[in-house]
């Protein structure tokens, strides 16, 4: 599905911005250089699979980096922001996006409640996961900082409000999939 | 034999070793006579005179080594203690014995005994393992660098042993358990971006070295399981303490305050405190109140604890009392606006590290515009260009600069850029060293900075897109790092970045003579890049690389220089097999290292990482299996 690519493309610039034609002129990097393990392979399909995150760049030392992690969920859980914190909210199927401002919902069980009504025109059953039951129809996925597509729930609300990129409402064997791999 | 180098143990690696290589006579180091007995000098050695030791030389050579001992006592840096052991076997004899302070660079590229039996009565070692690119990652677990073997020849070796600096080492909570018991005298440890050990180790220091007057942990990484993290703060002993300096931000797991209130009140003569992030705001201001008389304060969170209800005159209060504060760091969770309680010692501030601190031009002007005497300031992008402005405008007297990034990614927006490098380049002519990291930068920015600060001895400049060109004019950045090295005439560090041809490798070749340590990313179009740099850099000393297109010519090109210098790093270039083999076996000398991720990735004729460094001891025998030594 076209919008399933755009959806997951791993992209890492603005649209516009450093455009990958800069670097036209060079000469075209190497096989093994600058794939780390973890990345490069899920952009097999985009244009600029160079633009993967890198191993070890930018070079941040690892001790500056996990203590930036702990940091940054401080900043975001306390200093109040002015604004809400508005993410998109798609839905595998449903024609239109919605927006939602996490900063509205206490945690996840509210969360999808509200994700069960504003999508319930478009699906047949309940959104939200039941514990045990391998016939739920959809799984809550959403996109973070780094942009991979991870599991709602796993991490405690704070630390995802701080780090939810967008929202994707999955639907059927790719849920599935999304489970087992959690 | 290898130039046992020495350096003093400083963190930020600006100084670099000595570059002359062997003397033929040095290699038979290890037989040559031992030198005179003991009893003649009045130095208090402890360890008199050992039974193997072959006669003493005749009478009147006796004496002029005796007398040589008494005058090289005073000499202390290494270049000039390194100058005088070639002189003659006599001096070298004499300096040997008289060398206190051991550095050795790289741990492989001399042996434990071979030092232990040159240097009869070291006091203190300072110890190098892995190369700084083992920060990122770079370097796959287990690859060596363990502490375990030299802190075996020296405890028999050196049982009067002062103090050890290790930097980039594995180091084990046996290890530390072994190091209190060895050495009865022991008093400074200073461990940097080490790893093995945790609070188990820390708490037999703390037990057993009752002399302990530093201890100072920097960026390691300190592994605790969950149920076995031990309060070791309250192991030190009841009675007064000898501490000078207590760093253990990077320990971070809680801390029992009520221990560290009562270690910090019985230590007289603390003076450098730094605690981890799980110290509050009250809690520091307790620890203040008990140390008045500190130079360099690690604050801790800077954050008040839940509950804790703290005024910025209550705050403001302990460091008015705090005189002789001269360096501030810590700020881990700054509350910004407690951040004011600091303004009355910044006038007396040299040090200043807010780069932990997430806070805005507008919160951090009032605190810099005071800093008149800054001589060091580290900071986080968020400040801006304009925050970099205040910085400008208020630290003329600024040697070093870090900007460090809030978001250490390639996307992320960026809040510096090449206004505030004119601006600081504007602002601070005396700047030494600069560290900072930008998403755009434009080479007339870099090229004013060339110009204005003609001191720099130390450039490093993160562009963090990658092939990112300057951002006005679209061109590579060649010019700007081009104007660097030509203007520059002190500079001895640099590391480049953006969008690079080989031209700026030919400008670092023509007039970077002086430059010890390179560091090279994503840059350059051919092997002609690493052949200019491996021929025109007299001086280079250790060169790392990373994901650039330099195959086996550039490599074989450097054959000529390789033994002069401490190691090279190449990783994820255009390496095979068969070239890093041809390196091998040209230099007996060099140990060649091809670094995989699994032991199967050594199979394949690419190379993906490949370390060499200059050696004594030939392979080492520690090799992991994802390693391979050709």
């Amino acid at each position: 599905m076209a919008s399933y690519v755009e959806d997951t493309e791993l992209r890492l610039g603005l649209p516009g911005s450093d455009a990958p034609a800069s670097r036209g002129s060079k000469r075209s990097l190497p096989e093994n250089s600058s794939a780390g393990d973890e990345s490069c392979c899920r952009n097999d399909g985009s244009a600029s699979a160079a633009k993967a995150q890198v191993v070890g760049w930018p070079p941040i030392g690892t001790y500056r980096k996990n203590n930036f992690q702990a940091m940054k969920v401080e900043t975001m859980v306390v200093e109040p922001e002015a604004s809400g914190l508005y993410v998109k909210v798609s839905m595998d199927g449903a024609p239109y996006l919605r927006k939602i401002d996490l900063k509205v919902y206490k945690g996840y069980q509210e969360l999808k409640e509200a994700l069960d009504s504003m999508f319930k025109c478009f699906s047949q059953g309940e959104l939200s996961r039941k514990e045990g039951c391998n016939g739920s129809e959809y799984a809550i996925a959403y996109q973070d900082k780094d942009g991979d597509l991870m599991l709602v729930g796993d991490v405690p609300w704070e630390m995802f409000t701080s780090s939810c990129k967008r929202l994707r409402i999955m639907k059927g064997s790719e849920a599935r999939g999304l489970e087992f791999r959690q | 034999m290898a130039r046992v180098e020495e350096t003093g143990g400083d963190r930020e690696e600006n100084k670099e070793e000595e570059t002359s290589w062997w003397s033929p006579e040095a290699v038979e180091g290890g037989r040559v006579g031992e030198g005179p007995s003991r009893g003649s000098r009045g130095d208090g050695g402890g360890d008199g005179g050992r039974p193997d030791t072959p006669p003493p030389p005749p009478y009147s050579d006796q004496v002029l080594e005796n007398v040589l001992e008494n005058v090289l006592q005073f000499l202390v840096c290494r270049r000039d203690r390194n100058a005088a052991s070639l002189v003659c076997r006599s001096w070298y004899r004499a300096e040997a014995q008289t060398r206190r302070e051991l550095s050795v660079g790289n741990c492989y590229a001399v042996s434990p005994a071979r030092v232990v039996r040159r240097f009869r009565c070291a006091r203190a070692l300072v110890l190098k393992g892995r190369p700084r690119f083992a920060d990122f990652n770079l370097f796959p677990l287990g690859w060596g660098a363990r502490f375990s073997p030299w802190l075996a020849a020296m405890a028999t070796a050196y049982p009067w042993l002062e103090r050890v600096c290790l930097k980039r080492m594995t180091v084990s909570d046996s290890d530390l358990a072994f190091l209190a018991r060895s050495f009865p005298s022991f008093r400074d440890l200073t461990l940097i971006c080490c790893d093995g050990f945790g609070t188990a180790g820390l708490a037999v220091i703390a037990v057993l070295c009752r002399n302990l007057r530093i201890l100072d942990l920097i960026e390691n990484d300190v592994e605790d399981e969950e149920e076995e993290v031990i309060d070791w703060i309250s192991r030190f002993p009841e009675t007064t303490t000898s501490l000078e300096s207590l760093s253990f931000e990077c320990v971070n797991c809680p801390v029992n305050f009520s221990a560290l209130e009562a270690l910090v009140a019985r230590s007289p003569s603390l003076r450098r405190l730094r605690v981890n992030q799980n110290v509050s705001l009250g809690q520091l201001r307790r620890l203040m109140a008990r140390a008045p008389h500190l130079t360099h304060l690690g604050t801790g969170s800077f954050r008040p604890g839940i509950a804790e209800d703290l005024n910025v005159a209550d705050l403001e209060q302990a460091f008015v009392s705090s005189k002789s504060l001269i360096c501030l760091s810590g700020f881990r969770e700054v509350a910004p606006e407690h951040l004011p309680a600091i303004l009355p010692v910044c006038a007396n501030l040299v040090s200043l590290n807010l780069s932990y601190a997430v806070i805005t031009a507008e919160q951090l002007k009032p605190v810099i515009l005071k800093c008149n005497n800054l001589r060091t300031f580290w900071v986080l992008d968020t400040v801006g260009d304009e925050g970099l402005l205040a910085v400008a405008k208020a630290c003329k007297n600024l040697h070093e600069l870090r900007v460090f990034p809030f978001e250490a990614t390639e996307d992320s927006e960026g809040s510096v850029s090449d206004v505030g490098l004119v601006a600081i380049s504007n602002g601070c002519r005396k700047l030494q060293s600069i560290l900072f990291f930008c998403q755009r930068m434009t080479n007339s920015a870099v090229v004013a900075m060339s110009k204005n600060c003609q001191d720099l001895v130390v450039f490093r400049l993160c562009i963090m897109g990658r092939h990112r060109p300057d951002h006005i004019t679209r061109e590579p950045m060649d010019e700007g790092f081009g104007a660097i090295v030509m203007n520059c005439k002190k500079l001895t560090r640099l590391a480049v970045s953006g969008l690079l041809t080989d031209k700026v490798f030919k400008y670092i070749a023509t007039h970077g003579k002086s430059i010890r340590t390179l560091s090279v990313a994503f840059a350059g179009d051919s092997d002609l890049s690493l052949k200019y740099v491996l021929e025109g850099c007299h001086s280079l000393q250790k060169l790392e690389i990373r994901d650039s297109p330099f195959g086996d010519v550039g490599l074989l090109s450097g054959i000529h220089h390789y033994y002069n210098m401490r190691f090279l790093w190449m990783s994820s270039c255009m390496l095979t097999l068969s070239g890093c083999k041809e390196v091998a076996q040209k230099m007996p000398n060099l140990v060649v290292e091809v670094i995989g991720d699994r032991p199967k990735d050594l199979d394949s004729d690419t190379v993906e990482k490949l370390y060499l460094y200059r050696s004594l001891e030939g392979p080492r025998d520690d090799v992991p299996l994802f390693v391979n030594i050709l």
